[in-house]
């Protein structure tokens, strides 16, 4: 699968590996549009990157009339991350959502490294998470699925996918960019290589404990072996972000070399 | 569903490297991306053990070689990346996407035209002479530098163009002068219809405004970072005005590099 945030608006992947079957998740969606945050948005450090883009999308009615439409048709699972400031947006976007031809699953980004000052429902506590994750699971019909993406903080996160998963979560995406900072002191997130270790433990901590929880790893997949990795401590399916911007052909070859069965949700 | 022009992902191969001055040419074997290459168009490159990707201006394409199609890539040694790619030999292989981004548009109609370049940025605006003189428009060239180590060699681009101007801060070569400080006398005795500028930001505004007061078409190539190059990351926000008159931050890599002069909103770059 594709992370989100990661591959542009879907279109920008076509040269580099075939959209046919694909499953991809969007960069966040909220219902307005937004601009992002201000240049520079991204810095390299050692074993990544770190980012404070700020969600720029362009909302919700461009996305549904002019982005999904081109996805579906060339053949994308298309999966939407949305992201909310009030439980109430989060509901509407699913139940508009809901209704749009060709959306495989929504993925409830409930674990953003800077939700407050990008002006988001803050997720302190895994109640929250799960508030947002039944919010959304009410509107969105059952059979498909609904994915609660979780902050890599290992300390809470099987109490967040627990609560998520009763709330109504099919599967759990464990694994986001890091709280972080950029040079100049703005919060941001790191993610890239650096990151994998982190989201490994995490998810061992999720398949361990929680073992009915379908688990989505992300975290610093950019090759097989990282891909195993994941797999191996029981995740069902593994997201590429970061390895995309440093080589753009990363899934393609991940596709060929995964069988089938591991892949996608 | 890819399309036929669109970009391709190779490992390129260094067939030969030259220091010119303070910058450094490479020559790379990248099979397809001469053949898709248009003029403004640009590459990324990987540097090992690093996740961004550093992207280059393509300074000239050969069809035909000893090597097949090349390109020439000019590499100015800025960071520990920029270093690294700068230092490669000849025979290494370097992973490389392109050609990237939106080219310069040109004028279905023979024209007369100005192209300014300052330092490093100098380098997109040969192959644009080249395409501009096949078209049958006249062009002149203004080269800018701060001095002679930061200027791109003019002397190539004597067969495409008319009229050569080098600037030099320093006045070590050419006359002595900035392009913000010269750029409006030197539009004015162009006569251009359109203008075309590539640089950094200060430059290239500069010249978007000139062109402006002039009452020309111009085209600007921004030098943004990009930290993928690809359009994936949404890293290289450039704030422009729409078509429509709608205010919106698009992406460098993948609706610029070029645009409109007259439609990036300047104070918010």
């Amino acid at each position: 699968m594709v992370a989100s945030g990661c591959g542009g608006t879907g279109r920008e992947l076509a040269p580099y590996v075939d959209l046919e079957g694909l499953d991809l998740v969007t960069r966040s969606i909220t219902l307005d549009p937004r601009a992002g945050g201000a240049s520079p948005r991204v810095v390299e450090v050692p074993g990544g990157i770190v980012n404070a883009v700020g969600l720029p999308n362009p909302g919700l009615e461009h996305f549904l009339a002019i982005e999904l439409p081109w996805l579906v048709r060339a053949g994308v699972r298309v999966h939407v991350s949305i992201a909310g400031a009030t439980l109430g947006e989060y509901a509407d976007l699913a139940r508009r959502l809901s209704r749009a031809p060709g959306v495989a699953g929504l993925e409830v980004n409930v674990g953003a490294p800077d939700e407050v000052g990008a002006g988001l429902f803050e997720v302190r506590e895994a109640y929250h998470a799960a508030s947002v994750v039944a919010a959304v699971r009410r509107e969105f019909p059952t059979d498909r699925p609904v994915l609660a993406k979780l902050r890599p903080d290992v300390s809470r996160v099987v109490e967040s996918a627990r609560s998520c998963h009763e709330a109504g979560a099919s599967a759990v995406t464990v694994g986001n960019a890091v709280p972080a900072a950029m040079p100049d002191g703005r919060p941001g997130g790191l993610s890239g290589p650096a990151v994998a270790p982190v989201a490994l433990r995490c998810v061992a901590a999720v398949t361990a404990a929680l073992p009915e929880v379908p688990v989505v790893a992300c975290g610093g997949v950019r090759d097989l072996a990282t891909a195993r990795m994941f797999l191996d401590a029981g995740a069902v399916s593994v997201q590429v972000g970061t390895a995309l911007l440093h080589d753009p052909t990363t899934l393609s070859r991940l596709r060929v070399q995964l069988t089938p069965a591991q892949e996608g949700p | 569903m890819s399309e036929p022009r669109g970009p391709v992902h190779v490992d390129a191969e260094v067939v030969a490297t030259k220091k010119v001055g303070a910058y450094r040419h490479l020559t790379l074997a990248a099979p397809g991306v001469p053949e898709r290459f248009r003029a403004g168009s640009f590459v990324a490159l990987s540097v090992q053990d690093r996740t961004v990707r550093r992207s280059l201006w393509v300074h000239r394409v050969r069809q035909v070689g000893a090597y097949g199609p090349t390109l020439d890539v000019v590499i100015e040694p800025r960071g520990e990346g920029t270093r690294r790619l700068a230092a490669m030999p000849v025979g290494a292989r370097v992973p490389l996407t392109g050609p990237l981004g939106r080219p310069f548009a040109l004028p279905k109609e023979p024209v007369s035209c100005l192209l300014v370049g300052d330092g490093y940025g100098v380098a997109p605006l040969f192959p644009l002479a080249e395409r501009l003189r096949e078209r049958g428009s006249t062009v002149s060239l203004v080269v800018s530098a701060p001095d002679e180590a930061h200027l791109l060699s003019a002397l190539e681009a004597r067969r495409s163009v008319r009229a050569v101007t080098v600037l030099t801060a320093d006045g070590s070569v050419g006359r002595r002068g900035t392009v913000p400080g010269t750029i409006g006398e030197l539009v004015e005795r162009s006569g251009a219809d359109v203008v075309y500028a590539a640089g950094a930001t200060e430059v290239v505004r500069a010249v978007a405004v000139a062109a402006e007061q002039a009452g020309a078409w111009s085209q600007v190539a921004l030098e943004v970072p990009t930290p993928c190059g690809t359009g994936l990351c949404h890293g290289c926000p450039l704030p422009v005005l729409g078509e429509d008159g709608v205010a919106r931050v698009v992406r460098a890599c993948t609706e610029g590099p070029v645009v409109r002069g007259d439609r990036v909103r300047w104070a918010e770059l």
